[in-house]
C-alpha cells in the first residue's frame, strides 16, 4: 500500500513538473523532450489504476508515435518559439479566465461526487463480477463484438482524414523526374547505347 | 464461461450506409487507379449510389422502430425522413458542382468521394442512439467538410474557410465531448434510453452541465447563434458548389441530430433545455433577420438566411410536443427545396468564366432571364413566408406547435422576425424586376436545371398537393413519441 502511494506521488509529482517544464522551457526541443516524461509517468499512473493497456497504447502511440513526430517537426521547420510566445501576454487574462471556469467546473463535480457518491451512478459495465481479466482481454472481447459499429465508423473516419490530407496537399509539380521502374527494366542494349563513328577534328553533335 | 457473440448483428436496417460505403470505396479504387481521368465515371457512380441509397430508404418501414448493434442504431420514421432529406441534399451537391468545378480546374475525383463519406456521416448521425456514434457520426460528416471546404486549395478564401471551419469544428466537437462525458459520469450509461430511465425527470447539476455543453456544440453544428460565427465566412470563402452543400444536407442531420439528443435522450427534463432552445431560436431568428440586411455579398446573405431559418425551424423543439417536431420536419424538407433552388441560380450567374457573387448582379435579371427570374422571386416569397408558397406552411406548422405548446411569445417574436427578414428578401426581388439590366450570363448547366425545376415545383406547388409531405413529417414525429 504505501509502495503504491509512494510510486503515486513520484510519478504524479514528475508529471506535474514535467508538464510545467513543458511550457517553460526556452528550447523546443528540450519541450518535446520533457512532453515524453509526462506521457511516461501519466503511463505509470495507469499502471497503478490496474489500466495495463492503457499504459502501454500510451507508451507506443503518444511516446512512439506522436512525440517523436513532435520533435521531427520542430526540427525540420524553423519555428521561432521565441516570437511565438510574445503573445503570451496579450492572451493571459483570456486564458486565465477559461482556466478557472474550467477549475470551477471540475471543483463541483468532483465535489459534488465525493459529497454524494449516489448521484453519480456506477457505469453498467459488462463484466460479469467476480471474473478476473485483464484489461486487455476485456477490451477484446467487446471491440470487434459489441463495438464493431464503433470500430468501423473509426475506420471510415480515418480514411477520410487519410483521403483529405492527399487531397489537399499532394501536388503534380511539372519538371520532376520520376523513376520508371518498368521502363528501366525494359531497356535494351540497342536503346541504350549508340555507336558513332566520330570523324576526327569535327566532333559529333550529342 | 462467458458468452461470446457468435452472431451477426441485424445488419438490414443498415443496408443503406452499407451500401454507400461499400461503394465509396470501389469509387476509391477506381478513381486512384483510373487518376484523373476517372472524375466523370466517380461523379456518376456516386450519384447512382446516392439515388439507390434513396430508393431504400425510401423503401423502409416508416413504422417500425429497430434497433441494432447493441442499440446503437435506430431506424424508424423519424430516421426514414431525415435520411431521404440528407441523400436528396447530398445528390443536388454533386449535381451542381460538375459544371462549376470543371471550369475552375479543380476538376477532382475526391470531391465526390468526399460527399459520398460524409453523407454515411449524416446518415449515422440521423440513427444515432447513443452518445459514442453521435459522435463517431458527427465527426465523420465534419471532417469531410472541413476538406471540401478548402477544395479550391491555390484560392486564399477556400483555404481560409476550411481552416476557420476546422479549428471551430474542432472547438466544438470538444465542448459536445465535454458535455457527454459528464452525461455519462452522471447516469453510468451513454445509450439514449439509458440516460432516459436512468435520469428521470430529476436531474442534479452535473447533468445540467452536460446538457449545456451538449446544446453549445449542436448549436455550432447548425450554425445557431450564439455559435454561428463562422458560417458567414465559411459559406463565402468556401467554393460555391461546397456552399450550397453546407447549407443543404449537414442541416438537415444536424437538426434531427438535435432532435435525437433532446426529444430522444432527455424528453422528462424538458424543462432544463427548453430555456436553452427559446434563447437559441429568438438570438438566431432576430440575427438572422438583422445582420442579413446589410450584406451585399449574396452568398453571406444565404447564411444569414440560414441561421434565420434554423432560428425557425428550432421553434418547434422549443415546443418540444409531437405537432412541434412534425413542425421541424416539415420546416426541414421545404428548407431544403428553397435553399437549393436558391443556389442553383446563384451558380448560374456567369459570364465567361467569371462569377458574379453581389446582390446588385442581379439587377434587371426578369429581362435578361425571365424564368431564372421567376423561380429566384419564387424562392424568395416563399423564404420571406408570403403564401400560397411553401414557405408560409413551414413557418405555420412550427408557430402553430409553439403557440399549442403555450410559448405565444416566442411565436409573435418569430412572426415579427420573419417581417423583418421579409425585407432583405423582397430587395432581392426589387432589384431583379425594377433595376436596369447588365449582360445576360450564360446559359444554366443541366445539374443546376434539373435541381432548380424539382425545388421549384415543392416550392411553388407545395400548397396544391401538401397531405404526402405532411403525412410523412407527421409518422416521422410519431415514431419519437
Amino acid at each position: 500500500m504505501t509502495a503504491a502511494a509512494a510510486f503515486f506521488y513520484l510519478f504524479a509529482g514528475v508529471a506535474i513538473a514535467s508538464g510545467f517544464m513543458v511550457i517553460a522551457a526556452r528550447n523546443p526541443v528540450t519541450s518535446v523532450l520533457f512532453l515524453i516524461l509526462a506521457f511516461v509517468n501519466a503511463a505509470g499512473l495507469f499502471v497503478l489504476m490496474g489500466a495495463e493497456f492503457l499504459a502501454m497504447i500510451l507508451v507506443v502511440v503518444y511516446v512512439g508515435a506522436v512525440a517523436v513526430l513532435f520533435l521531427f517537426v520542430v526540427m525540420m521547420l524553423d519555428v521561432d518559439f521565441a516570437e511565438l510566445r510574445n503573445g503570451f501576454q496579450q492572451y493571459l487574462p483570456v486564458g486565465g479566465l477559461i482556466g478557472v471556469v474550467f477549475l470551477i467546473e471540475i471543483v463541483l463535480v468532483v465535489g459534488s461526487w465525493t459529497i454524494d457518491p449516489g448521484l453519480v451512478q456506477a457505469p453498467l459495465g459488462n463484466v460479469a463480477a467476480g471474473e478476473s481479466l485483464t484489461n486487455t482481454v476485456a477490451l477484446g472481447r467487446v471491440l470487434y463484438t459489441e463495438y464493431v459499429y464503433f470500430f468501423q465508423l473509426a475506420g471510415l473516419i480515418l480514411l477520410v482524414a487519410m483521403i483529405g490530407a492527399i487531397v489537399l496537399t499532394l501536388r503534380d509539380r511539372p519538371g520532376v523526374k520520376r523513376q520508371n521502374i518498368a521502363v528501366q527494366n525494359a531497356r535494351t542494349q540497342a536503346m541504350a547505347v549508340e555507336t558513332r563513328k566520330v570523324p576526327s577534328r569535327q566532333g559529333v553533335e550529342v | 464461461m462467458p458468452t461470446v457473440h457468435s452472431v451477426l448483428p441485424t445488419l438490414a436496417p443498415l443496408l443503406p450506409e452499407i451500401i454507400l460505403s461499400v461503394g465509396v470505396m470501389v469509387l476509391i479504387l477506381y478513381g486512384s487507379f483510373r487518376g484523373e481521368r476517372s472524375t466523370e465515371g466517380v461523379n456518376v457512380g456516386a450519384l447512382l449510389l446516392l439515388v439507390l441509397a434513396f430508393f431504400v430508404v425510401i423503401g423502409q418501414a416508416s413504422d417500425l422502430k429497430v434497433t441494432t448493434l447493441s442499440g446503437s442504431f435506430i431506424q424508424d420514421g423519424f430516421a426514414k425522413v431525415m435520411k431521404a432529406l440528407v441523400l436528396l441534399g447530398s445528390a443536388a451537391a454533386i449535381l451542381l458542382s460538375r459544371d462549376y468545378f470543371q471550369r475552375a480546374r479543380i476538376d477532382r475525383f475526391e470531391y465526390p468521394i468526399l460527399i459520398v463519406l460524409c453523407t454515411i456521416g449524416m446518415m449515422v448521425m440521423v440513427s444515432a442512439n447513443d452518445l459514442i456514434a453521435l459522435y463517431l457520426g458527427l465527426e465523420l460528416q465534419s471532417l469531410a467538410a472541413y476538406v471540401i471546404a478548402s477544395f479550391h486549395r491555390d484560392d486564399l478564401k477556400s483555404t481560409e474557410a476550411g481552416l476557420k471551419y476546422f479549428v471551430l469544428g474542432a472547438l466544438s466537437s470538444g465542448m459536445l465531448l465535454y458535455g457527454a462525458s459528464l452525461i455519462y459520469g452522471f447516469t453510468g450509461t451513454v445509450s439514449f434510453p439509458g440516460i432516459v430511465s436512468a435520469l428521470h425527470d430529476k436531474a442534479g447539476f452535473g447533468i445540467v452541465l452536460g446538457i449545456v455543453f451538449v446544446a453549445a456544440a449542436v448549436a455550432f453544428k447548425m450554425s445557431a447563434v450564439p455559435f454561428h460565427m463562422w458560417t458567414p465566412d465559411v459559406y463565402e470563402g468556401s467554393p460555391t458548389p461546397v456552399t450550397a452543400f453546407f447549407a443543404s444536407a449537414p442541416k438537415m442531420a444536424a437538426v434531427a441530430m438535435t432532435v435525437r439528443v433532446f426529444i430522444g435522450a432527455l424528453p422528462d427534463v424538458t424543462a432544463i433545455w427548453q430555456q436553452i432552445i427559446v434563447f437559441i431560436a429568438i438570438a438566431s431568428m432576430a440575427l438572422g433577420s438583422f445582420a442579413a440586411i446589410g450584406q451585399r455579398n449574396i452568398k453571406r446573405l444565404m447564411a444569414y438566411s440560414s441561421i434565420g431559418n434554423i432560428g425557425y425551424a428550432l421553434i418547434g423543439l422549443a415546443a418540444g410536443s409531437e405537432e412541434g417536431v412534425r413542425g421541424i420536419v416539415i420546416y426541414m424538407i421545404i428548407y431544403l427545396a428553397m435553399t437549393l433552388g436558391a443556389f442553383a441560380i446563384i451558380l448560374s450567374m456567369r459570364r465567361k468564366d467569371e462569377m458574379f457573387e453581389s446582390v446588385e448582379d442581379l439587377a434587371g435579371l426578369s429581362r435578361t432571364h425571365p424564368w431564372m427570374a421567376f423561380c429566384l422571386a419564387m424562392m424568395m416569397f416563399s423564404l420571406a413566408g408570403i403564401p400560397p408558397l411553401a414557405g408560409f406552411f413551414a413557418k405555420f406548422y412550427v408557430f402553430a406547435a409553439a403557440i399549442k405548446a403555450g410559448l405565444v411569445v416566442l411565436a409573435v417574436i418569430g412572426v415579427v422576425t420573419s417581417v423583418v427578414g421579409a425585407y432583405y428578401y423582397l430587395r432581392i426581388v426589387k432589384i431583379m424586376y425594377f433595376d436596369e439590366p447588365k449582360a445576360p450570363y450564360e446559359a444554366m448547366p443541366a445539374g443546376s436545371v434539373i435541381v432548380l425545376a424539382l425545388s421549384s415545383i415543392v416550392v411553388i406547388l407545395f400548397w396544391l398537393l401538401p397531405a404526402p409531405l405532411v403525412g410523412a413529417a407527421g409518422a416521422a414525429a410519431k415514431s419519437l413519441f
